[in-house]
């Protein structure tokens, strides 16, 4: 078993990642403190039955996802959402890919395109059995695997709901530049070279 | 080699290094070669990124990294070792906490 001095200091430096992980789950800053405590507090008192060589990051994040699947979420008394509306694949791609232009990088105009506050509202909006698989896997790296059992759900439904959620998500995106003016709205689609190969790419 | 059929289909699990090696091979061959479907992926690849950077690194309440500190507790304090995984009773409890 490996020191738990150690294994105090090497928990720490995941605390800013797993608050950042809480705040996307409960949605606000007091419950996401009070998850992380409880995390921290559930991780000293097992930490017998941490094995060595398991991957701490995992398994903070694993009592961090359980914790709030079996205490946040009834507490926040929010209906049960499980369901998403279909949105087509490549939704975003098909309109905003063709209007970047060569001169920038693609990486750059994507950037600049949304506030940081705009893609944290539109993950936060997921209901929360897609936005729990999004946070997971787009956000803090965990393979598919890692996911399946942090959920407790199946792989094939880890990727099913990765899917939908990403659309979903790529979705209210869409709706937050397009409120700015940033792409045209779907009402009025600006003739861009190139846009009509996209758009039956596929 | 792929077609773009299937390079959409698996355009996620491409992305996310989840594919099996003959798989991931054989879609990466088709992006050399097909700029449509490569164009595809460099957008989501970009999106994936940004989301990754964008919803991290909120600021920590002040305060909230010594009361961490303070989970720790006492070094010398026996480790009990529980569940961690292990539903909370809380929940379970009636109204006097029975």
């Amino acid at each position: 078993m490996a020191d738990r001095t150690a294994f105090a200091e090497e928990a720490m430096q995941y605390a800013p990642q797993l608050y950042s992980a809480a705040l996307r789950m409960t949605r606000n800053s007091a419950d996401a403190e009070d998850l992380v405590q409880e995390t921290f507090l559930k991780a000293y008192r097992s930490f017998a039955s941490f094995q060595e060589g398991t991957n701490l990051r995992a398994w903070l994040f694993r009592i961090l996802t359980n914790t709030f699947i079996n205490t946040y979420r009834a507490k926040q008394r929010r209906p049960v959402e499980t369901d998403l509306d279909d949105v087509e694949d490549l939704y975003m791609y098909k309109r905003i890919g063709a209007l970047q232009s060569a001169s920038r990088s693609a990486e750059d105009q994507m950037f600049d395109l949304f506030t940081d506050d705009e893609v944290k509202r539109s993950l936060e909006e997921l209901p929360e059995s897609f936005r729990l698989p999004v946070l997971l896997a787009d956000v803090e790296g965990f393979a598919y695997k890692e996911i399946a059992e942090m959920l407790d759900i199946p792989i094939g439904t880890v990727m099913s709901r990765l899917h939908r959620g990403r659309k979903a998500m790529q979705k209210r995106l869409m709706d937050y530049a397009q409120a700015r003016g940033l792409v045209p709205t779907p009402a009025s689609p600006a003739p861009a070279e190139g846009s009509t190969e996209t758009a039956t790419h596929g | 080699m792929a077609d773009c059929n299937e390079t959409l289909r698996e355009l996620d699990a491409f992305l996310d290094s989840e594919l099996s090696e003959e798989t991931r091979v054989a879609i990466r061959v088709h992006l050399e070669e097909c700029p449509d479907c490569f164009q595809a992926f460099d957008f989501h690849a970009e999106l994936k990124l940004v989301v990754s950077q964008k919803c991290k690194n909120d600021e920590m309440p002040p305060g909230l990294l010594a009361k961490l500190q303070q989970c720790f507790g006492d070094p010398d304090e026996p480790t009990l070792g529980e569940d961690p995984f292990a539903a909370t009773d809380e929940l379970d409890a009636g109204p006097d906490g029975a």
